[in-house]
């Protein structure tokens, strides 16, 4: 059973590997959106010291769920999706596959990126270890709430749109209390209990996502 | 031995958004027999596939395997299925080889990369395996999502128009391909617009809609 | 089988329910009318003016209420998706599709008349408040439902789809709620304390309670008859409604 959850995050690899430029458009859209609100606001250090993990958090939040639209597409369009349905393997564990591989591919950067960001926004070093360690916990979280929504909405006319629609009000949770560790870390209260929400919530969502994603996805294949 | 037969359709409705495709339909099929589904454009032939394949929630009726309802069987029935649609199923970044071991993985069994290559050669794409499929040929696709009928040590075998796309060689050995499997004990059942009298003389007909007609 | 459970699933079915849901409609509709009128006539002439915020106050009358009635209405849609996704029963999904509209009227009342209360008040049009910011959260919450359910054409798999993304949305409310409230209090924004006064006088609550219930013979009024249009609406192929309509011409 291990066995299938492995193949199936190595087969999404290398298909993303052979398909590389697909990786980097996310990750350029989110080094935009946060490069506008500088434009939008002003370059005073002062204010963007104060809205940067606000901001991060949110360009992050956007970019996450853009990516998420591919995320069962292809395997819808080519059957191989109809094809994970029938297999004796649980569908929730081939899900958890899949946001996996997917969070690796456009999660993932937006991590190692985020820092690089930060130091544009004079984030302090502490700040810059709090938004790398609350991304990390939290960009997981958004990729599996998210497949909830990418399954219902597989194959819709206005997909794109109605997933933000969807999804955006269930990332609220995330982005409060990432943005809030960075914010409390930078100001000196500690992000600890921010960050332990997060986990949790990281935690409660890889036991139940998959399950209401895989219950989509059968509804979407029928 | 009971009367019952292994994959039994009972008093089967099916619903296509407004339309009704069909009510009432029952019939069974047992090892070593071919189902030959027939009927006119419309007619509810891949929506019926798709419901013996567990894919599609019927609006009423029940599909047993063995006597049991395959939906609360589910995954214990998938293991005994293989489902091959109008889409091959395969991805075009991998190569023949790659898509033939992953589906098996899927499938719950694995094949080793010389296994996979002898398939791909006795089902016709030697000099093919190493490349992206979405270089190969309408057909060779079509093969490469055939191979896994090679594979796969299903009983059931569900296949929607096996034979598109082929040329004469492939669907000759298709035909043999099926015939070998339902002699061994396995079940087939498919659709296709092409004459299968060759497919030997445990076929059983089912026509679709013909009230409509 | 007991003859319980016959019963009920009699009237499961959208054929029998149809004629019922009729009656209750007209009957509540008659409550709905007379409470709001006992409801609106003691908020504006019986209730005694608070000493503290005058009389502007009064607009809880209406604010309280529709606040509960838009967050009950989103669990017992939830009921229902649950009920229809286990016993695949199509009137379940009705339900759930006709009470949405209203569900989500409630809380854009909750969310205008907050606002309304809130310029005498404090001074502004909005207030990110932790309630009222759960509040708007719920009515994205209600408006997905209803852009999801009405962008799939196979009302099966609508039904379906749409029960899934009301489950999730339940088990999400608490989580959402609470942060929101974490939020609220780190950022030390403004706190509206509604209905909370220190002396809830015995008339105000009794007029908020007329309300609440006035505010539930409308809802169900308006459901029952929007879920009337629903079943003929999905039904419409099918013998008894063609009937029906034979009969009524």
């Amino acid at each position: 059973m291990l066995e299938a959850l492995i193949w199936i995050i190595r087969r999404d690899l290398t298909i993303a590997m052979r398909r590389r430029a697909d990786i980097f458009t996310t990750l350029i859209f989110f080094v935009i959106v946060v490069s506008l609100f500088p434009l939008g606001i002003g370059p005073e250090l002062d204010t963007l010291r104060l809205i940067a993990p606000g901001v991060v958090w949110v360009g992050a939040l956007l970019a996450s769920m853009l990516a998420l639209e591919q995320i069962f597409s292809a395997d819808h369009r080519d059957g191989t999706l109809e094809q994970m349905l029938l297999t004796p393997q649980p569908v929730s564990l081939l899900v958890v596959g899949k946001v996996l591989a997917h969070w690796l591919v456009t999660g993932l950067p937006l991590v190692v990126m985020a820092p690089l960001l930060g130091l544009q926004y004079d984030l302090s070093w502490p700040g810059l270890q709090a938004l790398v360690l609350s991304l990390l916990l939290g960009t997981p979280a958004l990729s599996l709430i998210g497949a909830i929504g990418a399954a219902l909405t597989l194959g819709l006319r206005s997909g794109g749109v109605l997933l933000a629609l969807l999804v955006l009000p269930l990332y609220i949770p995330v982005l409060i209390f990432g943005a809030g560790a960075v914010e409390a870390t930078v100001s000196g209260l500690g992000g600890q209990s921010h960050l332990a929400m997060l986990a949790a919530i990281l935690v409660g969502s890889l036991v139940l996502a998959p399950v209401a994603t895989a219950a989509a996805l059968r509804v979407a294949e029928d | 031995m009971t009367e019952q037969p292994a994959l039994e359709v009972d008093k089967l409705c099916c619903v296509r958004g407004d339309r009704e495709l069909f009510r009432d339909l029952s019939f069974g099929v047992d090892r070593g027999e071919v189902l030959h589904l027939k009927g006119h454009n419309g007619s509810g032939k891949t929506t019926l596939l798709r419901a013996l394949a567990g894919l599609l929630l019927p609006e009423d009726g029940a599909i047993r395997w063995r006597g049991e309802s395959i939906r609360s069987l589910r995954e214990d029935y998938a293991r005994h299925l293989l489902y091959l649609g109008h889409l091959n199923a395969i991805k075009g970044d991998l190569s023949a080889v790659e898509n033939l071991r992953i589906s098996a993985i899927l499938d719950g069994f694995e094949i080793t990369e010389d296994r996979a290559w002898s398939i791909l050669g006795e089902i016709g794409l030697s000099g093919h395996e190493d490349l992206p499929t979405k270089h190969l040929s309408q057909g060779q696709k079509r093969r490469v999502a055939l191979a896994r009928l090679l594979a796969n040590q299903a009983t059931v075998w569900i296949l929607d128009e096996p034979f598109t796309a082929l040329d004469v060689a492939a669907v000759q050995m298709l035909q043999d391909v099926i015939q070998r499997h339902v002699a061994g004990g396995g079940i087939a059942i498919i659709t296709t617009h092409q004459e299968v009298a060759m497919l030997g003389d445990q076929t059983r007909t089912v026509v679709l809609g013909r009230h409509h007609a | 089988m007991s003859p319980r459970s016959v019963h009920w699933f009699k009237f499961s079915s959208p054929s029998t329910f149809y004629p019922v849901a009729g009656k209750i409609s007209t009957v509540s509709a008659v409550i709905a009318v007379v409470l709001i009128a006992v409801g609106l006539y003691m908020s504006f002439f019986v209730a005694p003016t608070d000493y503290k915020q005058g009389e502007g106050y009064r607009i809880i009358f209406v604010h309280v209420p529709a606040s509960w009635m838009s967050m009950f209405i989103y669990v017992v849609m939830a009921g229902w998706a649950a009920i229809g996704l286990v016993f695949n029963t199509r009137l379940s999904a009705m339900m759930a599709q006709a009470l949405a509209p209203t569900g989500a009227m409630f809380a854009f009342l909750s969310l205008w008349t907050g606002s309304f209360w809130g310029k005498p008040m404090w001074g502004t049009w909005w207030v990110w408040d932790a309630r009222i910011t759960a509040e708007l959260i719920l009515l994205f919450l209600y408006l997905g439902y209803m852009a999801l359910r009405s962008s799939i054409d196979d009302p099966r798999r609508g039904d379906r789809a749409s029960a899934i993304l009301l489950l999730v949305g339940v088990v999400n409310i608490p989580i959402i709620y609470y942060s929101v409230q974490w939020w609220n209090t780190l950022h030390q924004g403004a706190t509206i304390k509604m209905g909370e006064q220190s002396s809830m006088d015995e008339t105000m609550l009794i007029t908020m309670l007329v309300m609440t219930f006035a505010f539930w013979a409308y809802a169900i009024a308006v459901t029952m008859a929007r879920v009337r249009t629903v079943i003929l609406e999905r039904e419409r192929t099918t013998t008894w409604v063609r009937e029906l309509a034979m009969g009524e011409r």
